[in-house]
């Protein structure tokens, strides 16, 4: 297409000439511009007789030229316009709803660390509200009229419980096995390689087990208890949950809370066993040990308090897992996106508040002497 | 306005593996029309327009789209010619991650050679001409239900479409909302010449901007009437389509 223009008097002459598709000449469109911010410009004509075929790039050309002209105060004089032309224009210019951003003022930097103040106080009672709630459902749950419904519990059991034993299974065997090979670089220069039973069985049952455990369910369980939940809040179930008058604490926590919280310390149980079994086959497969003084050292390093703090630790676990999973599930938008950044904030924040019990709990069995 | 056809279904059977929705039907749509597909709920209205739009395969027969069979074509020539069809959902079906602007952008960047000033440009013009000037920096999570409609029909628009399908339009606006739409889709169709495909149930919507139409029955798997819905109205051809067109009047 062929744009010309003529300043004649103060009055601009534009002329648009044969098919008008696909039109992307910055270059001529940034004279014109310059051209339409002409100091005492008193009229814009736009002729367009012999304009052929034309598409949306002419429309924004014109919707260009027509906005540029209207911020000096001056309306565009249409010549031969196409008609259909002409009416798009006017409605891309007269159907004009601006939004009420309101005043975008910049905040002095007290203001800033003051609004970000106010915005943890808020995270953080909205937290403790959801703690709060949930812990009201697990009070109901225990004085039995809690309305959870029993087919509930049993999905979100199966789902997290013989369901993971593979993976918990394979993930625990090669850490026992990671772990032995890490201890038996060292021990074997004090000749010591037999102890490698019992650091795999010490490390495993009180602490590695449970963390292992705690991490592949806060990926697995967690991730899915923040998506099912967010998705339920995307398609408005959980609104009409609320408007029936169910607990959601009841109906969708409570059955998730106990589910894992019941079979994690199980499934510890399992990721002990399997990391010692990873030890034995590095023990006996690679260090030379033979199968029963493996079998007795473990038995000898293993003891109930180590089983104890592992399952405690497990327990622990589930109850944060399963709170992150259904929190950020509840808080979820109402939109996809936010259903992926409610999965990824309860699986990272699982993690984060797992290692940060770890540290307590150990603190606190350090100081009581477990 | 009577144009060549450029839809052209013939012998259109659809089904769900053995439950057959819609058997052997057949209609045209022309250039320029406002083409209505109705019927009652669960009469096979949206699976037809999947059908149309090459989201879900037909069990048999053809959709010849401005002479090439759309329902046979290789994937290829699917993708040119959804390229000339632009589509409204339902819900706007806006992507969530994305603002206004790069929603309505996103079609632009992908299937055009456009310099970044004119996709800008063009954005602004669709938001301008869909009545959401100085929306464009909103996520549709910020916005109305009928904004996020108006903002997918700016998305529909961005690419020049010489047909655009629309799946219940008017489902869940107010009736203002719901008539500034109709407004809009009239608009349109009357200035760019766009053929525009619309299924809704929407009585108010079907008299406003219909121009032609095809009434499903769901007892039949089949049309049971088509013509002007304003026709179909001062002359039902049976009494289903009666009660349909007039709410239920007895």
């Amino acid at each position: 297409m062929q744009l010309t223009y003529n300043l004649n008097q103060k009055i601009l002459d534009i002329t648009l000439r044969g098919d008008g598709l696909h039109f992307d000449d910055n270059r001529t469109k940034d004279a014109l511009l310059l051209v339409l911010d002409t100091n005492g410009l008193t009229g814009i004509r736009i002729e367009a007789a012999e304009l052929g075929r034309w598409d949306s790039t002419i429309l924004a050309l014109l919707f260009d030229i027509a906005r540029s002209a209207s911020r000096r105060g001056l309306s565009p004089e249409y010549r031969n316009l196409p008609d259909n032309l002409s009416r798009l224009l006017k409605l891309a210019l007269t159907v004009n709803r601006k939004p009420d951003t309101g005043t975008d003022e910049k905040l002095s930097f007290l203001e800033k660390i003051g609004a970000k103040g106010i915005a943890v106080y808020a995270a953080l009672a909205k937290g403790l509200s959801f703690l709060r709630q949930t812990s009201a459902s697990v009070g109901r749950f225990l004085r039995g009229s809690a309305i959870m419904r029993h087919v509930d519990f049993l999905f979100a059991l199966e789902d997290c419980s013989y369901k993971a034993v593979g993976i918990v299974s394979l993930v625990s065997f090669m850490v026992g096995l990671i772990l032995a090979f890490v201890g038996a670089v060292q021990l074997k220069t004090f000749g010591a390689q037999i102890y490698v039973a019992s650091l795999v069985a010490i490390g495993m049952t009180r602490i590695m087990g449970a963390i292992m455990v705690g991490i592949i369910m806060a990926g697995r369980t967690g991730a899915s208890y923040a998506a099912t939940i967010g998705t339920m809040q995307v398609n408005e179930e959980i609104d009409a949950l609320k408007t029936m008058g169910f607990s959601i604490e009841d109906f969708l926590i409570l059955p998730r809370i106990t589910a894992l919280t019941l079979t994690i310390p199980l499934l510890t149980l399992l990721a002990d066993f399997m990391g010692i079994l990873g030890g034995a086959a590095v023990g006996v497969g690679m260090l030379g040990i033979s199968a029963a003084e493996y079998w007795h050292y473990s038995v000898d390093a293993l003891n109930m308090t180590n089983f104890l703090v592992g399952l405690f630790h497990g327990l622990v676990f589930g109850i944060i897992i399963s709170l992150c999973g259904c929190y950020y599930g509840v808080n979820c938008g109402r939109d996809a996106d936010s259903v992926g950044k409610a999965t990824t904030r309860a699986v990272v924040s699982a993690i984060v508040w797992m290692i940060v019990a770890t540290g307590f709990i150990t603190l606190i069995f350090e100081v009581l002497g477990i | 306005m009577t144009q060549q056809p450029v839809i052209n279904v013939r012998n259109l059977t659809i089904a769900y593996g053995d439950f057959v929705l819609l058997k052997n039907i057949a209609f045209q749509v022309r250039k320029g029309d406002i083409f209505v597909i109705m019927g009652g709920s669960g009469c096979g209205k949206s699976s037809l327009l999947r059908v149309l739009t090459g989201l879900t395969p037909a069990a048999s027969g053809s959709i010849t789209i401005d002479g090439i069979n759309f329902a046979a074509a290789t994937p290829e020539n699917k993708e040119k010619i959804m390229h000339r069809c632009g589509i409204l959902y339902q819900s706007g079906a806006l992507f969530s991650s994305m603002t206004l602007a790069e929603n309505i952008a996103l079609p632009l960047r992908q299937y055009t050679n456009y310099s970044d000033r004119l996709i800008r440009e063009l954005t602004e013009l669709k938001l301008a001409l869909v009545g959401l000037r100085g929306f464009g920096e909103f996520y549709p999570s910020e916005i109305s239900g009928g904004m996020k409609k108006r903002a997918g029909l700016a998305r529909a628009l961005a690419l020049d479409p010489e047909i655009v399908y629309f799946d219940e339009p008017s489902a869940g606006l107010d009736p203002i909302s719901s008539r500034l739409l109709d407004d809009l889709i009239l608009d349109i169709n009357q200035s760019l010449g766009t053929t525009i495909v619309l299924v809704t149930h929407e009585l108010a919507s079907i008299f406003n901007i219909g121009t032609d139409s095809i009434f499903l029955d769901a007892s039949l798997k089949g049309i049971s009437a088509t013509g002007n819905p304003k026709e179909l109205l001062k002359n039902p051809p049976n009494d289903q389509i009666r009660q349909f067109l007039t709410r239920g009047d007895k």
